[in-house]
């Protein structure tokens, strides 16, 4: 006698009429985030499409940004120096982040006696919710004078390099000096990804180089940076989009200027959030429509920076 | 019989009493010679103090590790670049702490948190005028963004743990895309959708654009509370015939009571020091107002920010006072969100 081995039963969900008032009610509730960040794109397109195709590429090309007072006198509304300004800031600003951040995570994960560990970790945690403008308030008030003597330094040393010239001597409120207290405001949010990826690491590998005569910095190399990288890139690429961001922090400190300049430690440069602060106040109808173009084009220039960003974390944390 | 004698466990990777002691020591010597060397040489300030302290503790390391193998000098000269550097990532926070502190603490008066700017100019003495309006209105503010965000943050919360639809990696996807969504674009699209449609610049405006950049992180940290709910206990409602909306309502949300409570105040510490939205949607005002869709009102970020802007001495005091008034509702956010966040886990 042959017993028939059992046949997997089909199963069907029914929902009852409560559950799928529920589940409508709760998916409507989870959409909203959808919905918002797509009436966010869709409204500032809308409000500044007559921006666009006015000038076209023009509007992220040219030079000038201009609001005539008269009538006759044409406005000119290009914001191609607060994009680079803004490139070159936070590029600043990460070259300053990505290396301290690795250096932080490391050891906060694998130098750090346990009691000290888990006092940076929480400091770490309170670091991150610092709200910019204190970081603002705290470069132009505390940090500009050191930041103004490393940019002296850099500047009468490496003058020779392009960037690192200047014409005049003025070094505070320069891109550079920007850039150091964006770093600032970045690097908590970098080190504890850094430091979320490096703790994954298996133990298991690390105990191995260890087993086999590695030093510390033995096992780092080999096991626990590359394990990481992805991590990191990832990290570093929310730390951009947090950094292309930024308003007030940038504002307090920078000397906004309508020029191309790729002279970092000059006293000028750019950035269009900043550009929005400043120029929204006295605005006309015709440049608050520009401003929000200006918005729509920093929205999505985060938005692609922060897809990416996040589509690599968590696919590392995932696995 | 022979006694036994029961191992004790030792800790061999444990530093000695005294090799502490030493290296303490160490230290304290080289920092003392890195200030004589900074009071006697061109280099100047503390950062200067700190480049040569770590140039001697460079040549002190050297000088120990005369009998070490290449590969083990390498890694204790790595292991002080790393500190150093890391080092270097921690001193921003710690000067931004201290600071806030002494500057704001020197004019914290009583009438700081009693009294508005009505018949207050920002260079007078630091015992008139207050933020009480910028207080007042930061709190009305956070409070609307709450009301408005958390039920949508929680709902998504539950989608994505609960539900678990088709659209599950969407809705995650997009949540963590708009956490990076700037400030100012917040403040930009409330703008152009409801400030500028209306009489300008109010309060509910403000809220609106705090809850956009609120709702992703309460989206987020609800779904990791929910997360931390054992799958027995869904199970059991199941079992006991309950239907998933009973289950989700009267066990699992339940469960994560304080879970939640942590999400808010969480949510809430994170939008309470934003400036730039509000610079478009609130406004600012010097008195103390209640109306929250009637005219522009203050709130402490465009309090401090405002004060900045004019930039005299005691515009400046004040804004450091107003730093510390802000940074202590955010610190005491936070461990309040810490405290009662840690209830669960027992």
């Amino acid at each position: 006698m042959t017993i028939a081995p059992p046949v997997k039963r089909e199963m069907h969900v029914v929902h009852s009429r409560g559950d799928k008032v529920f589940r409508g009610i709760v998916t409507a509730g989870a959409m909203t985030s959808l919905i918002i960040l797509g009436l966010i794109g869709a409204f500032l397109f809308g409000r500044g499409a007559q921006v666009f195709s006015q000038y076209g590429l023009k509007f992220i090309t040219g030079t000038n940004w201009s609001a005539s007072t008269e009538p006759g006198i044409p406005n000119e509304f290009g914001m191609g120096p607060m994009l680079v300004g803004t490139v070159i800031v936070s590029v600043i600003a990460l070259t300053f982040t990505v290396p301290m951040s690795i250096a932080g995570a490391l050891y906060i994960e694998f130098y750090a006696q346990p009691r000290v560990k888990k006092l940076l970790t929480a400091l770490l945690d309170l670091a991150a919710a610092i709200p910019s403008l204190i970081f603002g308030l705290w470069g132009i008030q505390v940090f500009t004078n050191i930041g103004q003597r490393w940019a002296s330094l850099l500047g009468n040393r490496l003058g020779f390099i392009p960037i690192f010239n200047t014409i005049s001597d003025n070094y505070g409120r320069s891109p550079f000096v920007a850039g150091c207290v964006l770093a600032s405001l970045v690097v908590p949010i970098t080190t504890s990804v850094a430091r979320e990826v490096y703790s994954r690491t298996p133990r298991e590998l690390i105990d191995t180089c260890y087993a086999l005569g590695g030093t510390k910095w033995g096992a780092i190399k080999t096991v626990v940076l590359p394990f990481g990288k992805s991590g990191v890139v990832g990290g570093a690429m929310l730390g951009l989009g947090r950094a292309l961001g930024e308003t007030v922090a940038v504002y307090l400190v920078l000397n906004l200027n309508f020029r191309y300049t790729f002279k970092i430690l000059e006293s000028e440069g750019g950035n269009v959030a900043s550009l929005i602060a400043t120029r929204f106040g006295e605005a006309s109808t015709e440049e608050l429509s520009a401003l929000i173009a200006a918005g729509f084009v920093l929205f999505l220039m985060t938005l692609g920076v922060n897809m990416i960003a996040s589509a690599i974390v968590t696919k590392t944390t995932r696995s | 019989m022979s006694d036994v004698t029961i191992p004790q466990p030792t800790r061999p990777w444990q530093r000695k009493r005294r090799e502490q002691v030493r290296s303490g020591a160490t230290f304290v010597a080289m920092a003392i010679l890195a200030f004589a060397v900074v009071l006697f040489t061109g280099f100047a300030g503390f950062d200067g103090w700190a480049i040569v302290l770590f140039m001697i503790s460079a040549i002190v390391l050297f000088i120990k590790g005369r009998k070490l193998s290449k590969k083990e000098r390498k890694n204790a000269l790595i292991q002080l670049l790393i500190a150093s550097a890391a080092t270097l990532a921690f001193l921003p926070w710690l000067s931004i702490f201290a600071s806030v502190a002494m500057k704001g603490l020197a004019g914290l008066r009583i009438n700081f948190i009693t009294s508005d700017m009505r018949t207050t100019v920002p260079d007078d003495e630091m015992n008139m005028g207050g933020a009480l309006h910028a207080i007042v209105g930061s709190f009305m503010m956070v409070i609307i963004a709450s009301i408005i965000t958390l039920p949508l943050g929680i709902l998504s919360g539950v989608y994505l743990t609960e539900i678990k639809g088709r659209f599950t990696f969407l809705v995650r996807f997009v949540i963590q895309s708009m956490s990076g969504v700037p400030s100012i674009v917040a403040g930009l699209f409330v703008f152009t959708t409801y400030v500028s449609a209306t009489h300008g610049p109010t309060a509910f405006g403000g809220a609106l654009a705090l809850g956009i950049l609120m709702l992703p992180t309460v989206a987020r940290t609800s779904e990791e509370v929910l997360k931390l709910v054992p799958e027995e206990l869904r199970s059991a409602g199941y079992a006991l015939g309950a239907r998933q909306w009973r289950t989700t309502l009267m066990v699992v949300l339940p469960t994560v009571r304080s879970g939640l409570t942590t999400v808010a105040v969480l949510g809430v510490a994170r939008v309470i020091g934003e400036t730039a939205p509000l610079l478009l949607t609130a406004g600012s005002s010097t008195a103390l107002r209640f109306n929250p869709v009637n005219g522009p009102i203050a709130s402490l970020p465009i309090y401090v920010f405002g004060l900045l802007q004019i930039g005299t001495e005691y515009a400046v005091n004040r804004a450091w006072t107003g730093a510390l008034v802000l940074m202590i509702f955010v610190f005491g956010l936070f461990i309040t969100a810490r405290k009662i966040g840690g209830k669960d886990k027992r």
